[in-house]
């Protein structure tokens, strides 16, 4: 009995777990330092289907997504954003597709001055 | 098998287990280190992964398990489990940072107008709050009121969509005098939209928008005074009360109060160059936040009493009204408006939203004018409701939803009646795509059906370009129609002794068509920074053609005549604007604007009377850098100067009331220096109308104003001279 109340459980769990939002909320970190980059990077994201919102915050360089599960996933979208150029934390963009960002969005050299600026705004 | 196995990894990711069970990972990451190739594991915990010589560390990660790093140096099968760890390495839900609108660049040429350049011009209503700006044109109603009447692209108010916080507010009743009830401290940002405007606010704009954001409790300083006087003796105190009643709910009372007891007359024609005057508008706002809700709203509730006295200084009205003792005129209004606005962001769908905005008015004017007697009540009731949302993803957004109006109207001109009721209902929904770079148009249909109007469709349609870097290409097109309140948008007509005659042709309002109107343009405007100092250039051109109009014909000294549109009716208007910041803090705008307004009148096609075909104007300011405390000086200077006017036809009049076909141009100046002591504390001293430039003849007939040349309708230019005035703010 104890048993299979377990197994109920990790099963409702596992679906849960599992269970494909149609609207999933995520975040995640992404790197890039100003408004253009802001622009590059939601566009990328927005570019994979299934991404519904894509809104990032310079200062904390958090990508904020809703996304359809069904359709994508983050690693999809990783995809997307290293080919535009810009790091993520499992996914690094290729030599190639970050000399295409513009100069002034070379986050690697200088990645936490504009950040700071901003965060002396606020 | 082999030849797959040459080009990628495949295996399965499990969670680690005392048994060694095969229970899969879904959704684990897996990826090549500093690489751009990375896959997430399916449903039963396998994955498949291409595979290069270039990278031979394979990381494996999950949420609440330790990331695992594997030296892979050949393609093979990979079986790992991951070990649970209390750590969260990835955030999956973060706390939304309070919601920053995105910046998408508008389709729509808007104009802002903030706070901080409301306070350039620091008298008194909104219908003053343009001076500084080249989008609006500026002109004087008539000769008496002293009440300034707004222009865009050639077309005066009514063809231009006046809104309160959306809620459309000057129309109806109020076209004339609204602009003056709204006290300019209230306003926090005007937002001016050129050309077709949205579909969602509307079928009735054709040239423009205007819309007035007003001071919110919860963003107002908890108190505020301000003090103004000027020297032709008018005085106004405005103050407002904000109070924070919990961290949801606030409050704010407004108090406005302006009056004139001072009788002015210095072109000693024997009439007030401005009215006696006095004003008290009382608004209480109510503001409820509920950030994690998603919800806002506002809940405000106006009343406004306004008594005007103009004509004669000898006018008494307890003993000279409607008697020939004197000539003189009282202007009488009450309004009560009220309004509530519910607004709800879903909050898991920052893209979703509701809005529901409802609002009641009750505007009741009593006036006559000499023996001529003009009273309007009106009733509105307005709602909207609208959803917001995306298709597919935010660069396919939505608005949609549904509109209800109600006007009632009850006029008296003279002894005619003139009763109506206009109700309309209708339906809207307007698509934007943004591609977030250089593309993004809105496109948008309404269907309505009004009880006069008909049904009818509207569309709307906005696209912006950008060719390169900071320019912007817009173009725009839209239809508007209305029913012309033809007495109180040309209540001027009043005090005067022309007869008025409506040519109508059986029509649903006052016997005449519905008026409607074609407006199309395209503005082109490109930033660029010189001397290391941002600066733009924009030129702009639209074109307004009426299908129909209420054509107002003056070209008869003796009488003003109504009457549908027979032949052509347009507005061709182009704008150039220059801005830059010329030197360290010292701004300057310049703009040249050429009009070409012509209507088929009943003597011919004619330039629309009253209008400058050009105008000039520069404005520039200077701020000193403000020092700790909020200390600073700051000074301003506009000029604007008109081109020659073309004068309603007064050739039938005796030789000494013949006014010519032409006034000359002129110029304006207006100055303000302003000195802040602290953030709490400042002082302003200013002039209007520096050059002293006055109209000789403002009241056609001054001498006889029972007499049958009277006319005080043909003013093209100020009738009072120089004017200076002074003021203070005070915040805490």
């Amino acid at each position: 009995m104890k048993n299979s109340v377990l197994i109920a459980i990790c099963l409702l769990v596992s679906t849960i777990g599992f269970a494909q939002e149609k609207n999933k909320k995520m975040a995640f970190e992404v790197d890039g330092k100003c408004e253009m980059c802001k622009m590059r990077i939601e566009k990328a994201a927005l570019g994979v289907p299934g991404v519904k919102y894509a809104l990032w915050d310079i200062p904390s360089h958090q990508l904020s997504l809703v996304v359809d599960e069904r359709k994508t996933d983050p690693m999809k979208i990783k995809t997307a954003l290293v080919a535009a150029g810009h790091d993520t934390k499992e996914l690094k963009a290729t030599q190639e597709a970050y000399d295409n960002i513009h100069p002034c969005c070379k986050y690697r050299e200088d990645d936490t001055d504009d950040s700071q600026q901003h965060h002396n705004q606020h | 098998m082999l030849l797959t196995a040459q080009d990628k990894i495949e295996g399965m990711v499990m969670e680690a287990n005392a048994e060694n069970k095969h229970i899969g990972l879904a959704g684990a990451n897996v990826y090549w280190l500093n690489s751009q190739i990375g896959t997430i594991t399916k449903e039963n915990g396998t994955f498949s992964i291409p595979y290069s010589k270039d990278y031979n560390k394979l990381v494996i990660s999950f949420v609440g398990f330790k990331t695992d790093t594997l030296t892979i140096n050949e393609p093979k099968m990979v079986h790992h489990w991951l070990v649970p760890s209390n750590q969260l390495d990835e955030v999956v839900v973060e706390k939304e940072r309070d919601a920053v609108q995105k910046t998408f660049f508008s389709t729509q040429n808007v104009v802002t107008v903030n706070s901080a350049e409301l306070l350039k011009a620091a008298c008194c209503n909104l219908s003053e709050s343009f001076e500084t700006n080249p989008a609006i044109d500026v002109n004087f109603n008539d000769a008496l009121t002293g009440t300034k009447q707004i222009q865009m692209l050639g077309l005066t108010s009514p063809y231009l969509l006046i809104t309160q916080e959306n809620i459309p507010m000057v129309r109806g009743a109020s076209q004339t005098y609204g602009l003056t009830f709204t006290p300019g401290t209230w306003v926090e940002s005007i937002q001016i939209t050129k050309g077709a405007g949205s579909v969602v606010n509307g079928y009735e704009s054709i040239s423009g928008q205007i819309n007035t954001e007003l001071q919110k409790p919860l963003t107002d300083t908890p108190v505020f005074v301000n003090g103004y006087a000027n020297l032709n003796g008018r005085l106004e105190l405005n103050t407002h009360f904000n109070t924070k009643l919990s961290d949801k709910w606030s409050t704010g009372l407004y108090l406005h109060g302006n009056r004139r007891d001072i009788e002015v007359d210095n072109n000693d024609d024997g009439f007030l160059d401005n009215p006696l005057a006095n004003q008290i508008n009382i608004m209480s706002r109510w503001q409820y936040q509920n950030a994690e809700k998603g919800w806002v709203s506002f809940f405000n509730l106006r009343y406004l009493n306004d008594e005007k006295q103009i004509g004669q200084t000898d006018f008494n009205p307890d003993t000279d009204r409607f008697t020939t003792n004197a000539w003189g005129s009282e202007i009488d209004t009450q309004r009560f408006d009220g309004s509530v606005k519910l607004g709800y962001v879903f909050p898991e769908l920052p893209y979703q939203s509701f809005g529901f905005q409802t609002s009641y008015s009750s505007h009741k004017q009593d006036s006559y004018y000499g023996f001529n007697i003009y009273n309007i009540d009106h009733e509105s009731i307005y709602t909207n409701l609208i959803f917001n949302s995306i298709i597919g993803n935010t660069k396919s957004k939505f608005k949609t939803g549904l509109t209800f109006a109600y006007d009632g109207y009850d006029e008296l001109v003279n002894s005619q009646e003139f009763n109506r009721t206009d109700t309309s209902a209708g339906a809207f929904f307007e698509y934007s795509y943004s591609n977030l770079e250089k593309l993004s148009f809105t496109a948008g249909l309404r269907l309505d059906t009004h009880n006069r109007l008909g049904t009818f469709f509207t569309p709307r349609f906005h696209i912006r370009y950008t060719p390169w870097e900071k320019g912007s290409l817009r173009g725009s097109f839209g239809i508007g129609r209305r029913a012309a309140n033809i007495f109180a948008e040309n209540q001027r007509l009043f005090a005067s002794s022309r007869t008025i005659q409506l040519n109508g042709n059986g029509g649903d309002i006052y016997g005449f068509d519905p008026e409607k109107a074609l407006n199309y343009g395209i503005s082109f405007i490109q930033g660029f920074s010189l001397f290391e100092r941002p600066g733009n250039f924009s030129v702009d051109f639209y074109r307004t053609d009426f299908d129909n109009q209420i054509v107002v014909d003056w070209e008869n000294p003796d009488e003003v005549i109504f009457s549908n549109l027979d032949g052509k009716s347009y507005a061709n208007s182009l704008q150039v604007e220059l801005n830059h910041e010329v030197l360290p803090n010292v701004e300057l705008r310049t703009a040249y604007k050429f009009y070409d307004v012509k209507t088929d009148y009943q003597t011919g096609l004619l330039q629309k009377p009253l209008q400058a075909r050009h105008r000039y104007f520069a404005n520039i300011g200077y701020n000193t850098t403000p020092t700790e405390n909020g200390s600073q000086w700051r000074f301003d200077y506009t000029l604007h100067a008109l081109g020659e006017q073309r004068l309603p036809n007064t050739s039938s009049n005796p030789v000494n009331f013949q006014l010519g076909d032409f006034a000359e141009g002129y110029s304006l100046m207006n100055a303000q220096v302003t000195k802040v002591f602290s953030k709490k504390f400042e002082v302003y001293v200013g002039g209007e109308n520096l050059t002293n430039f006055r109209q000789d003849n403002p009241v056609l007939g001054s001498d006889d104003p029972f007499g049958t040349n009277f006319d005080t309708t043909i003013v093209y230019a100020p009738i009072f001279g120089r004017m200076v005035y002074a003021g203070f703010r005070f915040k805490s």
